[in-house]
């Protein structure tokens, strides 16, 4: 039974298996992305949806494509705090003395990533349509909306893993990546549309990307303008990963020297 | 070819102001077993990491399987298996689901991993707890676990750092075992520890390190001659008659006895040493509170190397017998 090192790509398939079979014993995790967005979406539209847009039903057609972008945030904390629990447990030093491709780790956790996504949007998207959110695109707005997400998604995971490279333990991942998020998503239009906010921080709002992701994401699914936000979310993707992805290898060359 | 399934020359790692491993020179032959013994600190993961390829070394090279660690890094990776010195299993895995992903990163088919998983979880006295998560496996069961998943890949070259500390001695025990087997089986074993008295038990050479070198080396035996493996303890009942006792048992072993207290100890290797003390000491009318005789501890045996105590606080089995 002489085994062959796998490919690198089983390999990485290998490892997200492990970090999706991983969630049944980890129901914190599994709950940051499911019921916490459920909890928010019910919230803010049976509570707050009256006041903010004078009925439920028209709030719940504002904000849903926004909360699938502000989850879609949430989510990739983990990509950092399962590789920082590896760094930090000795884990990731077992697999670095066995023939398993360099890059195979990370790509694992990422891929992972975009299928705990995937599971996040269609669960939102669901409970959504349960509580009367109507599509007025065709399907391909639908799919390139959750390309788009996930697209982006899978860029910003690499701010997180630069957080769970540098962080001391798993637990210092979770506190820095929820204070950052918090701002970061809540100060976008996710919530409220920019015109009601103060003209000082209109600017900020709509030059956040997650406002316009979110932008994006309102017009794939409800038939408005998306080309140019979509363009312009997709830069800030090649941007974020031009930065941080060659940023994250240095510091984890350093982290494993 | 080297005649060597590990060899290492002049290695060198600096830590910033700390010289971890400070020139050490090792050779391992096929199917042999070598301990490094050595108190915390003393360079042993260091080495160990070196070796597994997972540090770089500042100066030295080491080969292992005739495969260069630095240049050579995936061939020695496909050769070895490391247990490093903290259970590197996943705790949120079974132990199966550990086991199997093992298999499949090395490129085993699923069937193969599957069965490979279930053959080496019976073997390692697991297969009650196979499907159960890791985390509730006591610390003995997560060694095991951890060791099998070393075994995967049926390396013939093993590293295992400290594969018994904070095991508890019926776990440790039991390890040895695991590990005796291997290396019956021609595994080439190099494994650290803390303890003489495992290094003994699994050894058959030895390199005692200290602040990154090493300070001696040879087999148990020669190791042991060297040092006395064992310590003989004896408290008079009045702290008048200590020197008196100092006196004998310097007589009767040819060495100055070490005082604590009222408590004098001294290395002693003659089986027979005991009856004789008990018999000079009656015979003195002397009455004792304490007689033992024990394993020497690691700070014995540094303190007989190299005339210094161990310098960091640590603690030590004190196996009485
Ligand atoms: N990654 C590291 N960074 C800084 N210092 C280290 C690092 N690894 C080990 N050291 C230092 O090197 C010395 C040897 O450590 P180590 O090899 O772990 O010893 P041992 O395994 O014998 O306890 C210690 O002084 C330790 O503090
Ligand atoms: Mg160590």
């Amino acid at each position: 039974m002489k085994s062959l090192p796998a490919s690198g790509l089983e390999q990485t398939f290998s490892l997200a298996w492990r970090s999706i079979v991983q969630l049944r014993r980890n129901p914190w995790e599994l709950g940051d992305y499911s019921f916490q967005p459920i909890l928010f979406l019910l919230l803010f539209v049976y509570v707050f949806g009256g006041a903010i847009a004078g009925s439920t039903d028209d709030y719940l057609t504002y904000m849903l494509p926004g909360i699938v972008v502000m989850n879609m945030m949430f989510v990739t904390v983990y990509v950092g705090h399962g590789l920082n629990t590896d760094l930090t447990s000795g884990y990731f030093d077992r697999l670095r003395a066995m023939p398993v491709a360099r890059w195979a780790p990370l790509a694992g956790r990422i891929t992972a990533d975009l299928v705990k996504q995937a599971w996040s949007i269609v669960l939102l998207l669901g409970l959504g349509w349960l509580m009367g959110f109507r599509m007025e695109a065709p399907v391909w707005g639908l799919l390139s909306m959750v390309l788009l997400v996930l697209v982006f998604a899978l860029a910003f995971s690499w701010v997180s893993v630069l957080v769970g490279v540098i962080a001391r333990d798993p637990e210092h991942v979770h506190l820095f990546g929820f204070t950052a998020l918090f701002p970061v998503t809540f100060v976008s239009n996710v919530f409220v549309p920019v015109e009601t906010m103060p003209g000082w921080l209109q600017g900020v709002v709509m030059a956040n990307p997650v406002s316009v992701l979110s932008d994006a994401s309102r017009g794939l699914l409800l038939g408005g303008p998306w080309l140019a936000q979509a363009g312009i979310t997709l830069a800030w993707a090649v941007g974020i990963i031009a930065v941080f992805a060659p940023l994250s290898l240095w510091a984890l060359r350093r982290r494993l020297k | 070819m080297s005649e060597f399934a590990i060899e290492a020359r002049g290695l060198v790692k600096q830590f910033g102001s700390t010289r971890a491993v400070d020139g050490v020179d090792l050779a391992v032959g096929p199917g042999r077993v070598l301990g490094l013994l050595g108190p915390n600190g003393a360079g042993k993961t260091t080495i160990v990491r070196i070796l597994a390829t997972l540090t770089r070394p500042d100066s030295g090279s080491a080969t292992v399987a005739d495969h260069d660690v630095v240049t050579e890094a995936d061939q020695v990776r496909s050769r070895i298996g490391l247990t490093g010195q903290f259970a590197s299993v996943d705790n949120r895995l079974t132990g199966f689901e550990n086991l199997l992903l093992i298999g499949r990163l090395l490129g085993q088919s699923r069937r193969d991993a599957r069965q490979g998983a279930r053959t080496l979880l019976a073997r390692f006295e697991l297969a009650g707890a196979a499907d159960r998560p890791v985390q509730g496996y006591s610390g003995g069961m997560r060694r095991r676990l951890d060791l099998a998943a070393s075994l995967v890949g049926k390396p013939r070259i093993l590293f295992l750092d400290e594969p018994t500390t904070g095991l508890d001695p019926r776990a440790r025990r039991q390890l040895w075992n695991l590990i005796g087997e291997l290396v019956t089986a021609g595994t080439t074993v190099l494994l650290t520890t803390q303890y003489l008295e495992e290094a003994d038990a699994l050894a058959e050479d030895i390199l005692v390190i200290d602040h990154g070198r090493v300070i001696a080396r040879g087999s148990p035996d020669e190791l042991k001659a060297r040092i006395g493996t064992r310590t003989l303890v004896v408290r008079p009942a009045s702290p008048s008659a200590v020197e008196t006792v100092s006196r004998v048992m310097t007589e009767l072993t040819g060495s100055q006895p070490e005082r604590q207290g009222g408590r004098l100890s001294v290395p002693a290797n003659d089986p027979d040493l005991l009856s004789a003390l008990v018999r000079r000491l009656d015979e003195l009318e002397i009455a004792l509170a304490e007689l033992l005789l024990r394993s020497a501890s690691l700070d014995e045996v540094f303190l007989a190397l190299t005339g210094q105590r161990v310098e960091s606080e640590q603690d030590q089995p004190q196996v009485e017998s």
